[in-house]
């Protein structure tokens, strides 16, 4: 990919191509100045077809390296400073959930009050979580992401 | 946009809060404290407890044995009781939310036991409420003194809780005292056998809870005499027309297995027939006689393990 190299910044790297859109919108993305390129349709011996994002002079806090996690758990995240690596982060999913994800159960109190939707690990490795509030369990898989709680 | 925080765990929550919102609040221990305090209650129901408490029933779903017996419990324990038995006659009709009615009842009342249709509803209500919250049911999912009533008679017909085959019939997806009690007795090493419909069968993430806790259990279709012979618990449950928004798909299952006498001939001698109530059409009226039905009981056991949880998130 012919591209200028990142003099400091964050690389998004082995994200599946289906989820770069997702990525990028809860991130925000599309409101910052910085300068990003994004790759999609990459050829990956890993995932078939990834996609990547560079993002200039942007760190992301832990909260936002949480929600990478949860749209492509197995993405990496790359700080470059000065145009060198400087550290290599392997997303863990977070714990606890709070925001975010909505509860894919209409009769769920989060989807009948105005609050915010929270949602605990079951089986991290297996990305189930449960509705704190409903109990009912959802899959990384089937997480409903928003910007909005 | 809200960030993505990452918060204090639900067992920090439980630590600090009194409220019984979920079965899965209480270990084993707290299970057996509350039923051997069930047992005092059984022996000498009327103590003065609660004297000088109010005790707020909100109700914005129906019951008449749960509200009934709640508000005996408090009366028997000296208590007075504040409440509501049909939210139309609330505020919630003028758009009144949960949070604002629940922060103004616990400002009257030094207990709230609450029944809502929407599930979550109870454990919403206990993070905004100062004083404890007691869930009596919300929507489809948590029932957890009427978990305590059934492990209360259990425990009273079989002498133990420990080793038991459970054999839970009718509406296993959507009864909510069916996956309490699940929930309840993998504490005690039990055997399940669940029969229902396809429609009708036990949630696959119940089952996977099953799974993960080693518990034997099996999945059935048909309920006859074979399929019920090995059970020392038979717990009926009615199919909850309420729960289902294609009133066809009620049809199709309302009358699918019925309960009657001939079928019980060579169960277990120490079988006991447990239901919710209320009863529709799952249980003839002649096993009412049976020396194996054990429903009227079960019910009249709520006033005695409600009256232990009321004292239990009272501290007192």
């Amino acid at each position: 990919m012919k591209v200028a190299k990142l003099c400091n910044g964050t690389v998004i790297d082995h994200i599946p191509s289906d989820k770069l859109f997702k990525v990028i919108s809860l991130l925000g993305l599309e409101n910052t100045t910085s300068q990003i390129t994004f790759g999609y349709n990459l050829d990956s011996q890993k995932i078939g077809k990834k996609a990547i994002i560079k993002i200039a002079d942007r760190f992301l806090d832990p909260d936002e390296v949480n929600k990478v996690s949860l749209i492509a758990p197995n993405a990496q995240i790359v700080i470059i400073r000065n145009y060198q690596v400087t550290e290599k982060k392997q997303l863990i999913l977070p714990e606890e959930i709070c925001g975010e994800v909505k509860c894919l159960n209409p009769k769920c109190i989060t989807n009948n009050e105005p609050m915010c939707t929270r949602f605990v690990a079951i089986d991290r490795a297996k990305g189930l979580y449960k509705c704190l509030y409903c109990e009912r369990m959802v899959s990384t898989e089937e997480m409903i992401v928003t910007k909005d709680c | 946009m809200r960030e993505l925080i990452v918060i204090k765990t639900i067992q920090d929550n439980i630590m600090t809060n009194k409220s019984l919102v979920s079965i899965s609040d209480y270990s084993k221990d707290k299970i057996l404290q509350i039923l051997d305090r069930a047992a005092e209650f059984e022996k000498n129901p009327n103590q003065k407890i609660l004297e000088g408490k109010v005790v707020a029933t909100l109700f914005f779903e129906p019951s008449t044995r749960t509200r009934l017996s709640f508000e005996t419990a408090v009366n028997r324990l000296g208590g007075r009781v504040i409440g509501f038995s049909d939210a139309r006659t609330t505020s919630t009709t003028k758009g009144e939310t949960l949070k604002d009615t629940i922060t103004i009842v616990s400002n009257y009342a030094d207990l709230i036991i609450m029944r809502h249709f929407i599930e979550g509803a109870a454990r919403y209500a206990s993070e905004i409420s100062p004083v404890p919250i007691i869930n009596a049911g919300d929507g489809a999912n948590q029932h957890p003194t009427q978990t305590m009533l059934d492990l209360y008679s259990i425990k009273k017909t079989q002498g133990a809780l420990d080793n038991l085959t459970i054999t839970m019939v009718g509406d296993l997806k959507y009864g909510r005292t069916v996956h309490s009690l699940i929930t309840a007795m993998a504490h005690f090493n039990p055997t399940f056998r669940f029969i229902a419909p396809k429609e009708l069968e036990l949630p696959k993430y119940y089952q996977a809870f099953c799974n993960e806790k080693g518990i034997k259990y099996e999945v059935i279709r048909n309920m006859n005499e074979d399929t019920i012979a090995d059970a020392d618990i038979l717990y009926m449950t009615r199919v909850q027309k309420e729960r289902f928004t294609d009133l066809f798909e009620y049809e199709k299952v309302k009358n699918v297995y019925i309960l009657n006498n001939r079928m019980l001939e060579h169960t277990k001698p120490n079988l006991k027939i447990l239901h919710p109530l209320p009863r529709v059409n799952e249980i003839a009226y002649e096993v009412d006689q049976n020396p194996k039905a054990y429903y009227f009981q079960q019910a009249k056991n709520g006033l005695y393990a409600r009256q232990a949880v009321i004292c239990d998130v009272l501290g007192l």
